[in-house]
C-alpha cells in the first residue's frame, strides 16, 4: 500500500510539474482510443436512427431551410471577399503583416469529459492529422477552446468556459482589451481586471485579440451579458456568454494559423 | 481443485472494460452530476469476492487506466482506487456477511472516500468550483450496488471465476 501510494504521489508530481510523461500519455492513448470511440457509438446509433426514420416531410423542410440559409451565407461571402481584398490592400498600405487565410480542418467531437467540473471535449483528430498542442478549436459560432493533449488519433481540447482557461479578448466596438476567464459553467465567461471607467456595455461583442499568440485574431468569443459597477470593488464586474455552442456542437473547426510576415522585398 | 490455478481472468478484465465504457458514455447535461462510479463499483465487487486475486495493485493499475482515459493527472484515480481497494480488503470478511443494503452503506462510505481523495488532490493541482453536487455520484453508486452485486455474482458463478 505504501509503495503504491508513494508511486502515485511521485507520478502525480512528475506529471503535474514536468513534461516527462507526455510520451507515456501519447502511447497510452492507443489503449484509450478504442474506449473513447466505443463510448460514442450509442450517440452515433441514435443519430443514425433519427436520420433514417425521420419522415420525408421533415427532411424536405430541413432541406428547404438549409438551402435558404446557404443562399444567405453565399451572399455574405460575396461581400466578404470584396471586403477582405480591400482589407489586405489597406493593410499593405499600412505596411503591417498581411492576414493570410487560415487553414481549417473539420473534426468531430467524439466525447466530453465525464467529470462535470472539467470542460473538455475529445475530438477525432490527433497527431497523425497534424494536430498539435495549443491548436485553437472553433465551431460555426465562435471560439470553443484549445487543444491541451494530443494522442495519435484523438486529442483533448479545453473549452473557454473551463475555470482554468483564459483567453485575451477585445471588444469589437471600440477595441478595449481584456482577459476572459472561464466561469466554470458552460454559459459563463468572466472578464477580469476591467477598470470601472472602461467603456463596456451589455451586448458588446467580444472577439479574440490575438495577443498571446495562441488564438487567431478576430474570431467571436462571446457577448457581454452583465456589467456591474460596485464601488466596493477595485474593478468592474463583467460577465459574458460564449458565442460558440459549447454544449451542442458536433463538428468543430481546427484552425491551422499561417501567420506570414510581409517582407521588405514584397513591398519594393 | 487445489491443483487448478485461477480461472476466468478474462471475465475480470472484460468487466473492467465494460466499466470504462460506461464511465465514458456521454450523459445528457442534466444527468451529468449523477454518473455512478462504475469502475470503483466493479473493483469493489472483485475485491470483496476475490481478495486473493484482485487487490491494491489491481486497483492501482485500473485507476491508472481511468487517469489515461479521463486525462486527469496520472496517478490521481490510481491512488484513490488503490486506497479504496486496500480498505475493502481490510473489511471484506465483514462486508460479505452484510445484507445488500448494509453493503450499500459501506459502498457509500468507500466510494465517498475515494472521491474525497480525488477532490482534495484535484484542488491541489488546479482549482475546482465548490459545490455539493460533487457527492451525488457516490450516493448513486450506493443505490446501484445491490443490483450490480446480483449481476456480477451471477457472472462470477456462470463463468466460474475463482
Amino acid at each position: 500500500m505504501v509503495v503504491v501510494a508513494v508511486l502515485s504521489l511521485g507520478l502525480m508530481f512528475v506529471d503535474h510539474r514536468t513534461q516527462y510523461l507526455s510520451p507515456v500519455r501519447y502511447y497510452a492513448a492507443y489503449l484509450a482510443t478504442p474506449f473513447q470511440y466505443a463510448a460514442n457509438v450509442p450517440a452515433d446509433v441514435s443519430a443514425w436512427v433519427y436520420d433514417t426514420f425521420s419522415s420525408r416531410e421533415s427532411l424536405l423542410t430541413e432541406n428547404a431551410k438549409l438551402q435558404a440559409r446557404a443562399v444567405l451565407l453565399q451572399r455574405r461571402v460575396q461581400k466578404l471577399a470584396a471586403l477582405s481584398a480591400e482589407n489586405i490592400r489597406l493593410r499593405e498600405l499600412l505596411n503591417s503583416s498581411s492576414l493570410v487565410n487560415d487553414n481549417v480542418t473539420v473534426a468531430e467531437i467524439i466525447g466530453v469529459a465525464p467529470d462535470p467540473f472539467r470542460h473538455e471535449i475529445i475530438i477525432n483528430k490527433g497527431a497523425k492529422n497534424g494536430v498539435f498542442m495549443g491548436l485553437p478549436v472553433l465551431d460555426a459560432q465562435g471560439l470553443m477552446g484549445q487543444v491541451i493533449e494530443v494522442g495519435p488519433f484523438v486529442s483533448r481540447a479545453l473549452l473557454i468556459s473551463d475555470s482554468s482557461h483564459a483567453i485575451p479578448v477585445q471588444i469589437n466596438r471600440n477595441g478595449v482589451r481584456a482577459i476572459a476567464v472561464g466561469g466554470g459553467s458552460l454559459d459563463l465567461l468572466v472578464l477580469t481586471h476591467v477598470p470601472d471607467t472602461a467603456d463596456v456595455v451589455e451586448g458588446d461583442i467580444l472577439v479574440s485579440s490575438g495577443l498571446g499568440l495562441r488564438f487567431p485574431r478576430g474570431y467571436p468569443v462571446g457577448v457581454v451579458t452583465r456589467v456591474q459597477h460596485d464601488p466596493g470593488e477595485s474593478f468592474a464586474i463583467v460577465e459574458a456568454k460564449p458565442s460558440a455552442h459549447l454544449d451542442r456542437s458536433r463538428h468543430v473547426l481546427l484552425v491551422f494559423k499561417e501567420q506570414k510576415q510581409l517582407d521588405w522585398d514584397d513591398l519594393n | 481443485m487445489s491443483n487448478q490455478g485461477p480461472t476466468g481472468t478474462w471475465v475480470i478484465v472484460f468487466s473492467f472494460c465494460v466499466a470504462y465504457f460506461l464511465a465514458l458514455l456521454p450523459f445528457p447535461h442534466w444527468a451529468e452530476w449523477g454518473r455512478p462510479e462504475w469502475v470503483a463499483l466493479v473493483l469493489l465487487y472483485w475485491v470483496i469476492a476475490l481478495p486473493h486475486r484482485v487487490g491494491v495493485m489491481t486497483g492501482w493499475m485500473v485507476g491508472l487506466g481511468v487517469d489515461v482515459m479521463e486525462g486527469s493527472v496520472l496517478g490521481l484515480n490510481a491512488l484513490s482506487l488503490a486506497v479504496m481497494a486496500y480498505l475493502a480488503i481490510l473489511l471484506h470478511r465483514r462486508l460479505r456477511v452484510f445484507p445488500a443494503w448494509q453493503q450499500a452503506l459501506a459502498v457509500l462510505v468507500l466510494v465517498g472516500l475515494s472521491q474525497l481523495m480525488v477532490r482534495v488532490i484535484s484542488n491541489l493541482v488546479g482549482g475546482m468550483p465548490s459545490t455539493m453536487w460533487y457527492w451525488v455520484p457516490s450516493i448513486v453508486s450506493a443505490f446501484l450496488w445491490p443490483w450490480l452485486l446480483v449481476i456480477l455474482r451471477f457472472i462470477r458463478r456462470r463463468f466460474v471465476v475463482t
